[in-house]
């Protein structure tokens, strides 16, 4: 126990990530199967309106800043990064020892105001509602979320210059992996946008606790400057969520199609290009709040900007699929998964980036239906590709891949059936974060309950094999996948410092072509 | 939107049949670009999949990728610099006041949960709005607590009402019928039932039905008139001699030029803060420093009849500034 809470393995402190993490996500689930419970019906009945917004707040407040933003740099990017670079470990071994503690702070704080009475402002803490109006535990929520995105700084830095100085003899940049590429691009994000997160943050503390007038008009504050502020940082943030995810379809795809990526430095480019443009849209949040014609035009015109990189993405990996050998394990099922769920995220999104568009859809269901497809259907499928891709490597074992594959199908129809009837709601205009709605809307809400508790089924099916697997499962040998890539060099699980001789790299990466076949026998062959 | 196999709402006002087709235009996009991608996945997943003598890919040469993937960017670019631009150009539609038309002015007040609306003539209501079909009606929008947002799904309009400012929307209602009123922006605990309904009406039916609500009370304008001489207004703003203060005749509406330069358009939250912090925007060829500000001494109801006296002033003979 005290080996665990004093370590400095980056691979020990993934872990520690990995098991708060879906401590964190278990919670918000719990309390979205909660929110899809009350929604099911249209009348207010199973909580009342204040508990319910108390409710989807807790759920946006943990999901957000304690799993999604976290979830793959910290798990898989901390286990992964000095293994890729052929490391023995991350540049500041103790300040990412030290990242995990403030995070777990950061979560008991906000744990601590959830369970005090609660937040109500939803996750995105508008004023004057957040400053003046509410009375719920705004001060200490808001503290929490800022140690979070001082952990997040933390990690950010680490990656950097680990990225920087760390890389194995022969290992240029252009050489590294892609999921490498997308976490560098993700944490200049994290170390540019979260300081800007955390000072608005404190503003609002400070107003609130101080009657400060900064963002309150009473005290001849403005509401708009909270929204501009939060969202320079909040919409780079789902880059900071979307692009590991993005990383980790682009290590799977290339590997389960024997091929190499299809066009590597138009990947490697469109993550910096995302990071780049994402610092530039956040406007879009704003097409209805009254900021002026030009700014909406202009902010309109830069997310359709940052779109072609997206675009770039999900060619290249069709591109790497064309004339591959196409392995259709697990893995490669959350894979694919990924890229069709994130293209409806994204053609949604191109939706709402349209102003007349957005003047209808902003702030119904349609919003909430789109930024799900990215973040559960895009980031989360990612996350578990990635779990499962590496779970060989991490635990040393291998899964059942027939549960495996059951629950990504799953996962994959219980998510069409909870989010697509929430695109036709917010249509038909039902504005979001409502405990009752009008009668009307009762058929495509109970439809998208039904949905969840499939997607729920989905959830809970990987948490017992994985764990199965350790006490059940057959040795995974070092290679499992016969993938490419320094990770895949080295034992399962890896040593303490990752390899026994620094290695040194000699060749372009993912040699497909030239690698050697799957060690795995019976899993996944036609 | 009774049934859930009507994807958008009846359409019920003069802009949202063009927003229609923008919007079924890039779900149809969406629709195909998303099955052309799933139809991809499935089609190379049954061909090429992993069989013996299929062991390993057979990728592409550098020269092809490099072809593919910028005509796939020139391809993408330019699918959606079209969107943006006709998202863009009806956007302005949506947003800017026809013009010549002869506008209906109405106020409109949110307050946790509730909606309240004044009409020109002082009318009074709670919870439902009465307008004419077939005419424009502008709304003057504030809040007196947090920010709102007025949403008329029917009418694909959505202004967000925000404390501190006055904002303006407007729509012209095309069919006689009943429209829900939604606030799309959270608000607190009874933000779900924060509703109120929009009763469409032949023109003819609405001007009577204003008149005999006419319970006595002075119209918007008479009101803001009375409320102007009892703050002495007219002291300055209608002194010619004196040029102390810019006339406010023909006002409403027009480009104001300002003593730093700049240029302001003269809209409701621009007299507002004119009212309120009197030196943060002065007037070309007048001195700031000699209007006190009004904050605190006028609340949010009496901003808006100011406003409405003014605005009545629009068309008004006056000493051009």
């Amino acid at each position: 126990m005290k080996s665990w809470l004093t370590t400095t393995d980056h691979k020990r402190i993934a872990l520690l990530y990995l098991g708060t993490m879906t401590l964190f996500f278990t919670l918000g689930g719990l309390v979205a199967t909660v929110i899809r419970v009350e929604l099911a019906t249209a009348a207010s009945d199973l909580v009342t309106a204040d508990t319910y917004n108390r409710l989807f707040t807790l759920h946006g407040v943990i999901m957000v800043f304690f799993f999604l933003i976290p979830s793959i740099p910290t798990f898989l990017g901390n286990y992964l990064l000095p293994l890729m670079l052929g490391a023995p470990d991350l540049a500041f071994p103790r300040l990412n020892l030290a990242s995990w503690y403030v995070f777990v702070a950061g979560g008991l704080l906000t744990l601590t105001a959830m369970v005090a009475g609660g937040l109500d402002t939803g996750w995105t803490f508008y004023t004057p509602y957040s400053t003046t109006f509410s009375d719920s535990h705004v001060i200490l929520a808001v503290l929490g979320v800022f140690l979070a995105g001082l952990s997040s700084v933390f990690t950010g830095i680490n990656f950097i210059v680990t990225t920087h100085r760390l890389r194995a003899p022969g290992l240029a940049w252009l050489r590294l992996p892609l999921f490498v590429w997308s976490l560098y691009a993700t944490s200049l994000i994290l170390v540019l946008a979260t300081p800007v997160l955390a000072m608005t943050l404190l503003l609002v503390a400070i107003e609130r606790g101080l009657h400060v007038g900064i963002f309150d008009p009473e005290a001849g504050g403005s509401p708009l400057l909270f929204q501009h502020f939060f969202w320079f940082y909040s919409h780079p943030a789902v880059y900071i969520m979307i692009l590991p995810g993005m990383g980790v379809i682009s290590e799977l795809v290339p590997c389960f199609s024997r091929n190499r990526p299809f066009g590597y430095g138009f990947v490697a480019a469109s993550s910096l290009a995302i990071a780049v443009f994402g610092f530039l849209v956040w406007g879009h949040h704003m097409f209805v709040a009254g900021q002026s014609y030009f700014a909406s035009v202009v902010f309109s015109f830069l997310s359709f900007a940052v779109a072609v990189p997206s675009g770039v993405k999900v060619f290249s990996w069709l591109g790497t699929m064309h004339r591959g050998s196409i392995w259709l394990t697990t893995p490669m099922i959350y894979a694919l998964g990924f890229i069709a769920l994130f293209t409806i995220g994204g053609g949604t999104g191109l939706a709402l980036a349209m102003l007349a568009v957005d003047v209808h859809l902003h702030d119904t269901y349609f919003v909430v239906a789109h930024f799900h497809t990215i973040m559960v259907g895009g980031m989360l499928m990612a996350y578990l590709g990635g779990l499962h891709f590496w779970w060989p490597k991490i635990s040393g074992r291998l899964y059942s891949e027939r549960w495996g594959r059951i629950a990504a199908y799953t996962l994959f129809i219980g998510f069409l059936l909870t989010f697509l009837p929430q695109f036709v709601l917010g249509t038909q205009g039902l504005p979001r974060r409502t405990a009752s709605y009008p009668p009307e809307f009762q058929f495509l809400q109970g439809l998208s309950s039904a949905g969840a508790t499939i997607l729920a089924v989905g959830y809970v099916l990987p948490g017992v094999y994985l764990l199965a697997s350790l006490v059940r499962g057959r040795p995974a040998g070092d290679n499992p996948w016969g993938a490419t890539g320094l990770e895949w060099c080295t034992s399962s699980p890896p040593p303490p410092h990752n390899f026994v001789r620094p290695p040194v790299v000699t060749d372009d990466p993912y040699d497909y072509p030239r690698a050697p076949q799957p060690t795995i026998t019976g899993v996944g062959d036609a | 939107m009774s049934t859930p196999f009507e994807l958008l709402p009846a359409a019920a006002s003069a802009t949202s049949v063009a927003v229609d087709v923008v919007v079924l235009l890039v779900f149809a996009v969406i629709g195909v670009v998303s099955l052309g991608v799933l139809l991809a996945m499935v089609l190379f997943v049954v061909r090429y999949r992993r069989r013996p003598g299929n062991l390993t890919g057979r990728g592409h040469d550098l020269a092809t990728i490099r072809r593919f993937e910028f005509t796939w960017c020139g391809i993408t670019a330019a699918v959606f610099l079209g969107l943006f631009v006709l998202g863009a150009l009806e956007f302005d539609r949506v947003e800017r006041v026809p013009a010549g038309a002869e506008a209906v002015d109405i106020s409109v007040t949110a307050k946790r949960w509730m909606w309240s609306f004044q009409h020109a003539n002082g009318r009074r209501e709670l919870s439902r709005l009465h307008v004419p079909a077939g005419r424009v009606v502008r709304l003057h929008l504030t809040s007196e607590d947090v920010i709102h947002s007025f949403y008329v799904p029917a009418f694909r309009l959505k202004q967000d009402v925000v404390p501190g400012w006055l904002r303006t929307a407007w729509f012209r209602a095309t069919a006689p019928g009943t429209y829900a009123l939604a606030c799309a922006e959270y608000c607190g605990t009874e933000h779900a039932l924060m509703r109120a309904e929009v009763v469409v009406m032949e023109a003819h039916n609405y001007d009577r039905w204003l008149a005999q609500g006419d319970d006595g009370r002075p119209p918007l304008a008479a009101a803001g008139r009375a409320l102007f001489e009892r703050l002495d207004c007219g002291a300055c703003h209608e002194t010619r001699l004196r040029r102390r203060a810019p006339p406010l005749e023909g006002l409403y509406g027009r480009a104001v030029s300002l003593r730093d330069g700049s240029s302001v358009l003269a809209d409701d939250d621009y007299i507002r803060r004119s009212i309120l912090r009197p030196d943060a925007e002065v007037v070309a060829d007048y001195q700031g420093g000699v209007m006190p500000t009004y904050a605190g001494l006028v609340d949010d109801d009496e901003l808006l009849l100011l406003v409405a006296y003014i605005r009545s002033l629009a068309h008004a003979e006056g000493v051009s500034p």
